[in-house]
């Protein structure tokens, strides 16, 4: 059987501009889903998903509870919910308690997607002064999902990538700057 | 070291247990939520094989009692998402005025937060001593909680910020008394309730009601014991009564949803029809 892949993006402060830039890069008709965790508060709320689309020509929208998860969409997670994968490929949202004092948790939906989509998943942790990440991360890797953070040195809040580090080996660390191009370039046909 | 990861197989084998030795009945549960706390509970009691989880619940009905307790989802807050709050008092109490006897349904009420906002705001609009206000829930400990109305005084701060973005204008602290760490509500709010157990799943309408309010319940449900609910929650409901769910929530892909009307941009429906 084919494997579904799927591209997962955790960041918290000071990720939304290589999002965008990643975002851009990977532009419309991207060959995986795309789902990006970003921690955020109900204040900029609706104008996130606004901003995002506006800026990287992508189709993004925010998850709704089971939804299909489609190649050639972003999907950005609700604030306030965590987001999870079923079995049939479709979206779960839930509303328990927060984890990292995260809600939508990194955690939470990189371990979910890891259950579902194995081997299949690209994850990417970004930016932010959280640990939520690292233990998602290292269950993708031990499902045989790729894992890639964001450089800490190139990174505008370090911590929560090197929290990631901290805990285990990723198979790439990636400056800032060259994060949209491996985006592109794991969008490509026959890659990985 | 992680411990055991429980596969989709055995939850399916685990669900049929319950159903069997319990009679509760989670198969038609969303998998990926369950299987997450299933998982968290197993973690947590430290079990050294998937045999002896299984074993435990098939046998000891008191860890079931904690089982169903870990597995359901109990987060809430009082006056949450505010200008769902606005709606109802601006757009929603005034036409249930109109009626001689008011009656709400809380279905899944948790700990009974928002059955007491809801009740401020009924008492606000002299309306609470013609209501009456059920909550139910499948959980018998939340239940427990619910009816004693004493909540953490931690979280006053946050809900009396709710209570001023609703719309309120009175002092949210009139309506508890504070005893160190715990603020209990007032007599007058707890005296038109009614807490209950009752399970979305198997059990029957048991009233008529002008509203009923059913928020964050069923994302954790698959698609077909939503239609299921949506179906009891419209027979539950008087013609031209409201619906009102989770901001995520929406009747759009239900059975029903041809005989409602959305009330504005917040999740509140109205019935406009009956079943034919």
């Amino acid at each position: 059987m084919k494997q579904d892949k799927l591209l997962l993006i955790g960041g918290s402060a000071g990720s939304l501009q290589v999002i965008l830039s990643m975002l851009a890069a990977a532009g419309r008709g991207y060959s995986m889903p795309v789902v990006v965790v970003l921690h955020r508060n109900n204040a900029f709320e609706s104008s996130l998903e606004e901003l995002m689309a506006s800026r990287t020509q992508v189709v993004i929208k925010e998850v709704e509870e089971k939804e299909p998860v489609l190649p050639g969409m972003v999907y950005l997670c609700p604030a306030d919910y965590h987001v999870l994968f079923e079995q049939d490929r479709t979206f779960s949202l839930d509303y328990s308690e927060r984890v990292n004092f995260s809600r939508p948790s990194i955690d939470v939906t990189f371990r979910s997607a890891a259950d579902v989509y194995g081997a299949g998943v690209v994850a990417v942790v970004l930016s932010g002064g959280n640990a939520d990440g690292a233990e998602g991360m290292q269950y993708i890797k031990a499902r045989g999902g790729f894992t890639i953070v964001e450089a800490p040195e190139t990174a505008e809040v370090p911590y929560m990538p090197q929290q990631v580090l901290l805990r285990m080996g990723v198979d790439l660390v990636v400056p800032t700057e060259e994060l949209p191009e491996l985006i592109r370039g794991f969008g490509r046909p026959g890659h990985r | 070291m992680e411990t055991h990861v429980i596969q989709y197989e055995e939850l399916e084998l685990l669900l049929g247990d319950l159903y069997a030795r319990y009679g509760y009945d989670f198969t038609e549960y969303s998998k990926a939520s369950l299987h997450r706390r299933v998982q968290r509970i197993f973690s947590l009691d430290n079990f050294p094989s998937f045999a002896e989880f299984r074993y435990r619940l098939q046998h000891d009905s008191v860890y079931f009692r904690r089982f169903v307790e870990e597995i359901t989802v109990n987060v809430t807050e009082m006056l949450r998402d505010p200008g769902f709050y606005r709606t109802l008092r601006m757009t929603i109490l005034p036409i249930l005025a109109t009626y001689p006897f008011i009656r709400i349904w809380h279905a899944g009420c948790s700990t009974g937060e928002e059955v007491y906002s809801m009740a401020i705001l009924l008492k606000e609009a002299g309306l609470l001593k013609k209501s009456l206000l059920y909550g139910t829930d499948i959980n018998p400990l939340v239940i427990e909680k619910a009816r004693k109305g004493i909540f953490p005084v931690s979280q006053m701060q946050k809900y009396s910020e709710n209570y001023i973005q609703s719309g309120g204008v009175q002092d949210f602290s009139s309506y508890y008394t504070a005893n160190y760490h715990l603020a209990k509500f007032d007599s007058s709010l707890t005296g038109k309730m009614i807490f209950s157990t009752h399970n979305l799943v198997s059990d029957f309408s048991f009233n008529e009601f002008q509203l009923i309010l059913c928020r964050n319940v069923l994302i954790y449900f698959e698609r077909e014991l939503q239609a299921k609910v949506f179906r009891l929650f419209d027979y539950s409901l008087e013609n031209f009564g409201y619906l009102a769910l989770g901001s995520k929530e929406s009747l759009r892909f239900s059975p029903i949803a041809d005989r409602y009307r959305q009330v504005g941009r917040e999740k509140i429906w109205r019935k406009i029809n009956e079943a034919g």
